[in-house]
């Protein structure tokens, strides 16, 4: 995929995180993790339930405030940028996207073009084609003039990942953003995104549950434990029984796929 | 786009004709050929030769005002509501759910039992200000109120509201009976009326509307954004914060101003966003000249049926006949439309 001169300079650091904390409240949950994704990278953030997965997604968008150490996205603070600015850097799918109000799912998809456009900008020509494009690509299309309201937690999960794609942003944070999919939908989303990844250089951060959809399209992979970094690095290098006794306190097995050259992990009961 | 085109200009069309023909109704009879006349003699003066000085008054001076004044009211009070559903994401904001409104009529007693009400600061009287600075008061209250438990839970916050509204109604009408006010006056505070009201009130509340309107139509696509929630609108790049403040500011500005004139009138900024959403859509570029538009006609009509409806001349509170009307329109919302209200 890669020419021979652009593989042996290394690509630029779009994500850095040096010593992050962030938390609610009094209620600490990230506690100085550093981390560094590559512009092309496709890293998976793994962990067991309050590890602090969402909170440094939501650090890393700029949603909850850096309390100490930095956060940088291609070079600049999260607390400097300004939103809209943050906005054309990073797209963010998350899980809980629950809607209130019944927008039909095209004009959901429309409202990823806001950090392109000034006040009161109505949606040009080059808006449009590019929500057409997100739809087709994530086979939202027919849903266009549904309401959002009225459609499945997967089509919703896929209206959301549309919406973010039309951001039209270097970089994707994904948390659990394929949650409520079924199996064909999931690989769907999954293998367009990784097109995207190796043919755009489109760089994926994928907070997800699903060890082995992580195992399968995740090149690097990132394990948090209690708010800090357990373990980290390629993906073959730390999927590991070990990693995912001491992370998960389970019995694991990893093993290959026949004839992919990727693993899969089957966790075993106590 | 062309269809909230060809409502609004219907509804303008309504508001109009409405005008008109309200402006015939009432205890003194005035002929439509004879108001027809009048409100063309700005244009054309000889129009209104030989029309008595006391039917002029009552024609352009009396009802006129009163009917621009219920206009610009609801207006107010429906764009208010449809600010408060989409920023609080909640259908069943409005400046009266809330408590706003209560806590401006609240502010606007205080003001008035301390002697301030006929104050003025560089032509602006200041009781808008004692209502707003009222309205803001409860509003962060029920804000505190509705998330004690951590989360703002829109039911929550409607009981907050309620609770708020309930306690401070009580409050006004102790100060009112304590300062040997006349029951009247605690019902027009506490029910709404435009029973008297004329130009100057008018004038009073227009320019509020128009700088808190200017505010909110600036941020309707940030409305829009907000009513995914407020990560997602973050992450979509808007300055949720800020613009969250600014909107709740002006819609609060706006119901000061409204019930400084025209005390508490309910429902209209419940059921009018609600009402419009079901014909245009959700997309608030669109919805909410629309809804300013709706709630200024509902208004116009609710009030004709307060001043008309008894036979011997006396008026009903406004807010009587916005809630009768109100109510059931909303149960049928809430029971026919399940998929349109999410609580």
């Amino acid at each position: 995929m890669l020419s021979a001169a652009a593989s042996q300079e290394p690509h630029p650091v779009v994500i850095r995180t040096a010593g992050l904390c962030a938390g609610y409240g009094d209620h600490p949950v990230l506690e100085k993790v550093s981390l560094q994704v590559r512009k092309g990278d496709f890293v998976g953030i793994l962990g067991p339930n309050g590890s602090g997965k969402t909170t440094l997604v939501r650090a890393l968008s700029g949603v909850i405030p850096v309390r100490g150490g930095r956060a940088e996205i291609q070079g600049d603070s999260v607390s400097v940028l300004k939103p809209k600015e943050l906005a054309r850097r990073v797209a963010v799918v998350s899980q809980d996207g629950e809607v209130r109000f019944p927008f039909p799912c095209i004009e959901v998809v429309r409202m990823g073009r806001y950090p392109h456009q000034r006040s009161w900008q109505m949606e040009n020509a080059e808006d449009e084609e590019v929500v057409q494009a997100a739809m087709q690509a994530t086979d939202t299309s027919e849903l266009a003039q549904r309401a959002i309201t009225d459609v499945s937690g997967g089509e919703r999960q896929r209206v959301m990942m549309a919406r973010a794609l039309a951001q039209s942003t270097p970089i994707l944070l994904l948390d659990e953003a394929t949650s409520a999919m079924d199996v064909h939908r999931k690989l769907q989303v999954f293998t367009l995104l990784e097109r995207k990844n190796l043919e755009e250089g489109l760089t994926v951060v994928a907070v997800l549950h699903d060890v082995n959809l992580a195992a399968f399209f995740c090149r690097r992979l990132v394990f948090l434990k209690e708010g800090e970094v357990a373990c980290q690095g390629a993906t073959d290098e730390v999927l590991t029984p070990e990693t995912l006794q001491s992370v998960y306190r389970t019995e694991a097995i990893v093993q290959e796929i026949p004839g992919t050259g990727r693993v899969q992990v089957a966790f075993l009961p106590a | 786009m062309e269809k909230g085109l060809a409502y609004g200009a219907a509804l303008v069309i309504l508001i109009l004709g409405a005008a008109f023909l309200t402006s015939g109704i009432g205890p003194f009879h005035i002929s439509y050929e004879t108001l027809a006349r009048l409100w063309l003699s700005p244009f054309e003066s000889s129009l209104a030769r030989g029309i008595d000085d006391s039917v002029r008054y009552i024609a352009l001076h009396v009802r006129l005002a009163r009917v621009l004044l219920a206009v610009i009211v609801g207006a107010g009070l429906a764009l208010a509501g449809g600010v408060y559903q989409g920023v609080l994401l909640n259908p069943l904001a409005d400046p009266f759910t809330l408590g706003v409104s209560t806590g401006a009529a609240f502010g606007a007693s205080i003001a008035i039992l301390l002697g301030w009400g006929g104050l003025t600061w560089m032509g602006f009287s200041l009781l808008p200000g004692a209502a707003f600075a009222g309205a803001l008061g409860a509003l962060y209250g029920v804000y505190l109120l509705g998330r004690m438990d951590g989360r703002l839970q829109s039911t929550t916050l409607v009981l907050a509201g309620i609770i708020v509204s309930t306690f401070l109604s009580a409050w006004i009408s102790l100060l009112k009976s304590l300062n040997e006010e006349s029951v009247s006056t605690i019902v027009f505070w506490i029910m709404g009326s435009f029973s008297g009201r004329t130009w100057s009130h008018a004038g009073l509340v227009l320019p509020y509307l128009i700088i808190g309107g200017g505010v909110i139509l600036f941020h309707a696509r940030e409305l829009d954004l907000l009513s995914l929630g407020d990560i997602q609108a973050q992450q979509m790049g808007v300055d949720v914060g800020r613009v969250r403040f600014r909107l709740l500011l002006a819609a609060s500005l706006i119901t000061g101003a409204a019930v400084a004139v025209s005390g508490v009138i309910g429902f209209v900024g419940l059921v009018v966003p609600h009402l419009v959403r079901l014909s245009v859509g959700p997309m608030h570029r669109r919805l909410l000249p629309l809804v300013m538009l709706t709630g200024g006609l509902l208004v116009l009509v609710a009030d004709t049926l307060a001043r008309s409806i008894l036979p011997q001349g006396e008026e009903l509170p406004v807010g009587v006949v916005t809630a009768i009307l109100g109510g059931p329109f909303f149960c049928f919302l809430l029971l026919h439309r399940k998929s349109h209200i999410r609580l």
